[in-house]
């Protein structure tokens, strides 16, 4: 914590050394990125950080990055924001939930700054947001978690109870159910996108009460690290993870942002810059499927990759219906697809999930 | 509510484990604190001894090794806040929150390369046929060796602290520095050996995080552990056996926490997630409501000290 306030202090000298002439390096965009975590978390931080890194590959010169990680979510973000803003940032990529508000004052404070928030729903004319239908790729790792499962108890390590995770956590069951009606699944909320030693104790508290597969959307690869330490399966997230494989890691959900990082830098680039908004999934190259390892049948394997087809083309919604909410009142009817409206302010279970949201 | 997936000895066990790096560090915290001195560096010193234990670990191929190089990491580090404080007789506070600062920033910068690597297993307790005795053998009896470690440092700690000389002479330089100066102590070398037996202490807990509870190298893992020891020492009012207790507690209400999610007990999540903070406050509230509690806190506690004035 500490030592963010130090690299913020840091900041704030090149901030104000730099805000005294921003017109001098008008040449080429500057290109900010700020994460919630260390960029060699293994995950979420790491693969925005290597995006941003591919991006500059791709555009070489032409573009100057800046980053900062470890950034809080709350009034850091902003002092951070503020600071990039100052230091002639004209592109800024906030990668976490929280970043929302604060990216949304600090684009009202630089109109000619241009902002990309991911996995959030607040737009401005100098603000869009991105993100990867997470759920899809949860729809394949909850059915193969379905099948692999011996004791019938899966389990979610959940972060914060967003819209993002619950759908997560939705899609998971769902598909785990359809292959295994007996199967149940235990959430448990560490309040935190990264913190190894607390996802390690959610992991072990889970296979303590009796879970042997367990999905993580949290940062860090501690969860799998415990799992190939004590027995279990899990997946990547957000990275391949495949130092993990071929077990405990039988397949991940691989975020794939460097396109999309291209893309809206050239935009800048050309002056066709709008403010968007973006959710793309497996069909798009959004969302990736790692690769499926360790113990999974091959028939299995197939009718994974046949979903993960199926989604892509668009012949198969993860939440097709029929459907009912967790209080057992019908959401969707046979052969409805929920709208993306719905999706995106998800704040419900589906059936069959015990345990409540926390609010 | 159901609690018929909760199993006590698997609960136990994991407790322990979890308690480990903390009480690690506040057994150390403890002994340099009942020296008088007070080093905030806690943190600092738990995710060098992380770093460097899992980078030695990772290198030998040696756990053990590893545990080695994580006490002598952090030894180093915190004989840098021993000639600043002891020597330079800077301030202890700013001292130690600029230790912390450094440590993490080190912790990261020696850590870089180890991403994602995978540290040898630490080695296990195994006794045939004791280890598997019933609920107590796996409660008790299959932790890998530095649980055990610990325990015999709170041990060791009590004994010295209570029964030697050499204990005698420490509390004396914590109690009064002064007078301890008088009667021909080395106030000065003793309170550096104590703060190096607090850094090694420290790094032993913050290895534990990197090779047996994680385990694995990320950049800031320890993620306020350190603060949580510094906490214990205050809420154990300086006494080895309630060091041991407030880390359990501690360290019990976590794991609790978690399976009472995990088996879907009907308690909001809020409640549990914030429980082992509030009760440590509750505790410590009671302790200081008592006179014998922060009232307990060694009367030289933080002051610097020269021989010559």
């Amino acid at each position: 914590m500490k030592r963010r306030t130090l690299l913020a202090g840091v900041t704030t000298a090149l901030g104000l050394g730099l805000a005294v002439g921003p017109a001098l390096a008008q040449d080429k965009p500057k290109i900010g990125f700020v994460y919630v975590g260390p960029v060699n978390d293994g995950g979420w931080s790491q693969h925005h950080h290597e995006a941003a890194m591919a991006m500059k590959a791709h555009f070489g010169d032409a573009v100057e990055v800046v980053e900062q990680a470890s950034v809080p979510e709350g009034a850091d973000a902003e002092r951070v924001l503020t600071q990039m803003a100052l230091g002639g940032a004209d592109l800024i990529f906030t990668t976490s939930f929280g970043y929302m508000e604060p990216t949304i004052d600090v684009a009202k404070k630089f109109p000619k700054v241009k902002f990309e928030h991911a996995t959030g729903y607040k737009t401005a004319p100098n603000v869009g947001v991105y993100s990867a239908r997470f759920y899809e790729g949860r729809a394949i790792e909850g059915f193969l978690a379905g099948h692999m499962t011996k004791s019938n108890k899966i389990g979610y390590i959940g972060s914060f109870p967003i819209p993002e995770v619950i759908r997560g956590i939705n899609s998971s069951f769902i598909h785990a159910q359809k292959v295994n009606p007996d199967v149940e699944i235990s959430v448990i909320w560490i309040s935190t996108w990264f913190d190894p030693a607390k996802e390690a104790d959610a992991t072990q508290a889970l296979l303590d009460q009796g879970v042997d597969v367990v999905l993580a959307h949290t940062d860090s690869t501690a969860p799998l690290a415990v799992l190939k330490e004590k027995g279990g399966l899990g997946f990547g997230q957000a990275a391949d993870m495949y130092e993990y494989a071929p077990e405990p890691r039988i397949s991940s959900i691989i975020d794939e942002w460097a396109p999309y990082y291209i893309k809206r830098v050239q935009a800048v680039i050309d002056g066709t810059w709008e403010s968007d908004n973006t959710w793309d999934g497996i069909g798009a190259g959004m969302v990736g499927i790692g690769e499926i390892t360790g113990p999974v049948p091959d028939d299995v394997k197939a009718e994974a990759m046949k979903m993960k087809d199926d989604i892509a083309s668009g012949a198969y919604h993860p939440f097709t219906g029929p459907l009912n909410k967790q209080d057992g009142s019908p959401w969707l009817a046979e052969g409805e697809v929920a709208d993306d409206g719905t999706l995106a302010g998800m704040n419900f279970y589906v059936q069959g999930i015990t345990g409540s949201i926390p609010n | 509510m159901d609690f018929s997936s909760f199993n006590a000895a698997l609960l136990i066990a994991s407790l322990m484990v979890a308690a480990t790096p903390v009480l690690l560090a506040a057994i150390g915290e403890l002994v340099v604190e009942r020296a008088g001195v007070l080093n905030l560096g806690v943190e600092g010193m738990m995710i060098t001894g992380a770093i460097c234990g899992f980078a030695v670990a990772v290198n030998t191929g040696s756990p053990m090794l590893g545990f080695v190089g994580a006490a002598a990491g952090s030894l180093v580090l915190s004989l840098l806040f021993a000639l600043l404080t002891q020597l330079a007789l800077a301030n202890q506070v700013a001292s130690g929150l600029s230790l912390t600062l450094f440590g993490l920033g080190l912790s990261s910068l020696i850590g870089q390369s180890y991403g994602g690597q995978k540290p040898p297993r630490a080695y296990r307790l195994d006794i045939p046929g004791i280890s598997d005795i019933p609920f107590f053998g796996r409660a008790f009896l299959q932790h890998d060796m530095m649980v055990y470690v610990s325990l015999a440092l709170v041990a060791g700690v009590w004994a010295l602290l209570k029964y030697t000389r050499a204990g005698l002479i420490l509390r004396a330089v914590g109690e009064n520095h002064d007078a301890a100066h008088a009667l021909g102590y080395k106030v000065i070398t003793i309170r550096i050996l104590a703060i190096a037996f607090g850094g090694a202490c420290a790094g032993l807990g913050g290895a534990y995080l990197s090779l047996v509870r994680v385990p694995q190298w990320t950049d800031g893992m320890t993620a306020g552990a350190g603060w949580i020891a510094l906490a214990i020492v205050v809420f154990a009012s300086w006494k080895p056996w309630r060091a041991l207790i407030g880390a359990y507690l501690f360290g019990g209400i976590t794991v609790l926490q978690l399976n009472f999610q995990a088996a879907g007990v009907a308690v909001p999540v809020q409640l549990l997630s914030m429980s082992p903070y509030v009760i440590t406050i509750l505790v410590l509230v009671v302790i200081s409501a008592r006179s014998s509690g922060a009232g307990a806190a060694p009367a030289s506690l933080g002051r610097l000290f020269h021989a010559g004035r």
